[in-house]
C-alpha cells in the first residue's frame, strides 16, 4: 500500500470570540495585530483526518500550508508539535487585503510549486468570515474534484478515497478518485493533542525571519537540522499573475462597514417575583401570543 | 441579458424553500433593475417544474434534466452553470447559503473570476464611487452581511466582476408568490455538451437524506437558549417550557459550540432565521449574528441576569433573574392558567 503526500491548508484566525475596539482598521479590513491569534478550529479537525490516513499508511508525508503575516508560523509549527511533518509559510505583503479568490489563487500557486500531493486536506470554513469559500475556490484553480462538508475518512487506496459527509439533514457515502481536495466539518474528531517528542524535535522550528532575531550560537543548529527551517515564500518565490493579489487582485470590495448600533426598544423590565412573571404570562395567554 | 439568476436546489422533485425565498427577492431586484429574473434548476425529471417556480414571478426558467445530473455532484453543476453564466452574461446570481450552495458557489466565482460573498443578511441595489480610480457605478447590488464576530455590518461590492455573486441562508428572506398564473418561458439546457465524462469523478455510494426534525422555522413560540444557560442539564428546562407552550428549542452559536443542543437548533447568521410570534431567549446575550436570525420576531423576552446584555435592547420584556428561577415560574403558572 502506498504512502500519500498530503497538504493541510491550516489559517491562523483572530479569535473573534474576544473581539476588541481597534479590531478594524480605517479600510474595513481586520486589524490581525490586535487580536489573539488562534489554530482556525476546523482546520485541526482537518488535521486530525491526515493524521489518521499517516498512522494508516506509514511514509505518508503532511506539510502544513499557511498563508498569513509571520506570526503565522506558529500555527506550521503547532501543527508538527501534533505530527506534521513540514510546512510552508506563505508571506507577502502582496498578498494583504485578498478576499476568498484572490487568497485561494495564491494558495493554489503554493501548492502548484510544492508539485507533488495526493491529498489536499482543509476546513471546511474559518471562524473569522465563515464564508467556506477558499477549499472550492482552490480546487477549482488546480482543476481537481472536491469533497466539502467531509465528517470522516472511511477508506483510502492507491487510486481512490471515501468518505462520510456530513450535511444538513443527513449524510452521503462518497467515492472520490486521487488527487482530491477534502473540505472537514467540526462534527470530524478533534485533533489529537501534542505529542512531546515532535514537540522536543521541532520547538526550534523557525521561518527565517523569525531566526534572524536569534544569536549566532543557535544559527548552526539550522544547519545541521534542516528540519527545523520552515521554508517562507513570498510572491517571487510563487509563479503568480501579481493583479490577481492583494485588495486590487479582489473582485469583491468592502464598501462600507457600518458599526452595530442597536435601535433600543422601550423594554418592559420585569423582576423575577412571582407576581411580576405570573402577570407577564397572563398578558401573554390574554393576547393569544401563547395558549 | 445581463438579468437576474437565481440557482434553484431540488430535492426529491421540491424546490427547496431557500431558493423560492431567493427568486421573491431576485423578482423585487429584478423590478428595480427593469430585468428579467431567470432561474435554472438542474437535475433529473424535470417536466413539472415550471409550477414550481414561475408563480415566483420568473421571466425564464432554464432546466437541465438528466438522469446523471441528480442527486447533487459539484462537477457537473459547476460546469453547466459555468457555461451558462459565460453565454448569458447575468448581472447577479443568487443561491442558498446551504450544503449544495456552499459547494457550487465559491467553485463557479473561482471559474468564473468573479466575486462572491456568503450568507447575506440583506441585498440592496444601489451606487458606488470610487474615488481613487475617478469612477462612478450605478446600480451595484449591496450584499449585506454581520463580519468578524458581528461587531459590524459590512457592506460588500463588485464594481467590475459579473455576475455579483451571493448566497443567503434558509429563511433569511421572505417566500411570496407573484402569480399563480405568471407566465415565464422555458429553455431547455443541451447537457451533452456542458458536461465531460471527467464531470462524473465522484460518484455517491450512499445517501440518507432525513426529513427535518427540528422545524424551527414553522414553530409560533421558540424558547431559546445561550451560554448563559450554563449546561446541557440547564438546557433541559428550556424543552420543558417549549413542550409546555407548544414551541420548539433554538440555541445561540455560544450554546452549541458549548454541547449544550444539536447544531440543527442554531439560530443566527451561520444557522437558522425565524420569525415567531414570541421568542424567549434565555440566557443569550445577544450578539449580532444571533440578533440577524431572530428581530424579526413579533414579541421577544429576554431573560438573563446581565443588564447590559445586547438581546435586551430589542426585547419587548426583560426578566432580570436567573433562568433556573424563572422558567419554573413560568411553566407553573402556565399549566395553572391555560384551558
Amino acid at each position: 500500500m502506498k504512502a500519500f503526500k498530503i497538504i493541510v491548508l491550516a489559517k491562523q484566525v483572530p479569535d473573534t470570540r474576544n473581539v476588541g475596539k481597534d479590531a478594524m482598521k480605517a479600510d474595513g479590513t481586520v486589524n490581525r495585530a490586535a487580536l489573539p491569534a488562534i489554530f482556525n478550529p476546523e482546520d485541526l479537525n482537518a488535521l486530525e483526518q491526515a493524521l489518521r490516513i499517516k498512522d494508516q499508511f506509514p511514509g505518508t508525508t503532511i506539510t502544513i500550508l499557511t498563508m498569513g503575516p509571520g506570526r503565522a508560523a506558529d500555527i506550521i509549527r503547532e501543527g508538527m508539535f501534533r505530527g506534521a511533518d513540514d510546512g510552508v509559510l506563505l508571506t507577502d505583503r502582496a498578498f494583504a487585503g485578498s478576499d476568498t479568490l484572490a487568497t485561494s489563487y495564491a494558495i493554489s500557486r503554493a501548492i502548484a510549486k510544492i508539485k507533488e500531493y495526493d491529498l489536499i486536506i482543509c476546513g471546511r470554513q474559518a471562524i473569522d468570515g465563515d464564508t467556506a469559500q477558499v477549499g472550492p475556490q482552490v480546487a477549482e484553480k488546480l482543476n481537481m474534484p472536491q469533497v466539502t462538508y467531509v465528517e470522516e475518512i472511511i477508506q483510502a487506496d492507491n487510486k481512490s478515497i471515501q468518505m462520510k459527509r456530513r450535511l444538513d439533514n443527513g449524510v452521503e457515502i462518497v467515492k472520490a478518485p486521487i488527487p482530491v481536495l477534502l473540505t472537514v466539518t467540526s462534527s470530524a474528531s478533534a485533533c489529537r493533542a501534542r505529542n512531546a517528542k515532535f514537540l522536543m524535535k521541532y520547538k526550534h522550528a523557525k521561518t527565517i525571519s523569525e531566526r534572524q532575531s536569534e544569536n549566532e550560537d543557535y544559527m548552526s543548529l539550522y544547519h545541521d537540522r534542516p528540519y527545523l527551517n520552515i521554508p517562507e515564500w513570498s510572491v517571487n518565490d510563487v509563479e503568480v499573475d501579481p493583479q490577481q493579489l492583494g485588495l486590487s487582485g479582489s473582485p469583491t470590495k468592502v464598501k462600507k462597514i457600518d458599526n452595530v448600533v442597536l435601535q433600543a426598544k422601550e423594554a418592559k423590565k420585569i423582576d423575577a417575583s412571582d407576581a411580576e412573571i405570573n402577570l407577564l404570562m397572563k398578558e401573554l395567554i390574554d393576547s393569544h401570543t401563547i395558549g | 441579458m445581463n438579468n437576474i439568476f437565481v440557482y434553484c436546489e431540488i430535492e426529491d422533485g421540491i424546490i427547496a424553500d431557500v431558493s423560492l425565498e431567493l427568486l421573491t427577492k431576485g423578482r423585487s431586484l429584478a423590478d428595480q433593475l427593469a430585468c428579467k429574473l431567470e432561474a435554472v434548476v438542474i437535475g433529473s425529471k424535470l417536466d413539472e417544474i415550471g409550477k414550481q417556480v414561475f408563480p415566483y414571478g420568473v421571466d425564464v426558467l432554464h432546466v437541465a434534466d438528466d438522469p446523471r445530473l441528480a442527486p447533487y455532484t459539484t462537477l457537473p453543476h459547476t460546469s453547466i452553470i459555468v457555461n451558462l453564466f459565460k453565454a448569458e452574461k447575468p448581472q447577479i446570481a443568487l443561491m442558498g447559503a446551504s450544503p449544495v450552495g456552499r459547494d457550487l458557489g465559491p467553485r463557479v466565482s473561482s471559474a468564473l473570476y468573479s466575486g462572491l460573498t456568503a450568507d447575506c443578511t440583506s441585498l440592496e441595489i444601489g451606487g458606488h464611487e470610487d474615488k481613487k480610480e475617478n469612477k462612478v457605478y450605478e446600480n451595484l447590488l449591496y450584499q449585506i452581511r454581520p463580519a468578524f464576530g458581528g461587531n459590524i455590518i459590512a457592506t460588500i461590492i463588485n464594481p467590475e466582476c459579473r455576475p455579483q455573486m451571493a448566497t443567503v441562508r434558509e429563511g433569511v428572506m421572505k417566500k411570496e408568490i407573484r402569480s399563480a398564473n405568471y407566465k415565464g418561458e422555458i429553455k431547455k439546457i443541451d447537457v451533452a455538451s456542458m458536461v465531460s465524462p471527467a464531470d462524473f469523478a465522484i460518484e455517491i455510494i450512499e445517501r440518507h437524506i432525513e426529513k427535518r426534525k427540528v422545524n424551527l422555522g414553522a414553530a409560533s413560540v421558540i424558547v431559546a437558549g445561550g451560554y448563559g444557560m450554563g449546561s446541557k442539564e440547564n438546557f433541559g428546562l428550556l424543552y420543558q417550557l417549549a413542550e409546555v407552550l407548544g414551541g420548539e428549542v433554538g440555541a445561540s452559536r455560544a450554546a452549541v459550540d458549548a454541547g449544550f443542543t444539536e447544531h440543527e437548533r442554531q439560530i443566527g447568521q451561520t444557522g437558522v432565521t425565524v420569525r415567531p410570534k414570541l421568542y424567549i431567549a434565555c440566557g443569550i446575550s445577544g450578539q449580532i449574528q444571533h440578533r440577524a436570525g431572530m428581530e424579526g420576531s413579533a414579541q421577544i423576552i429576554a431573560i438573563n441576569n446581565d443588564p447590559g446584555a445586547p438581546i435586551n435592547s430589542i426585547a419587548d420584556y426583560v426578566i432580570n433573574g436567573d433562568v433556573t428561577d424563572v422558567i419554573p415560574k413560568m411553566i407553573k403558572y402556565y399549566k395553572a392558567n391555560s384551558k
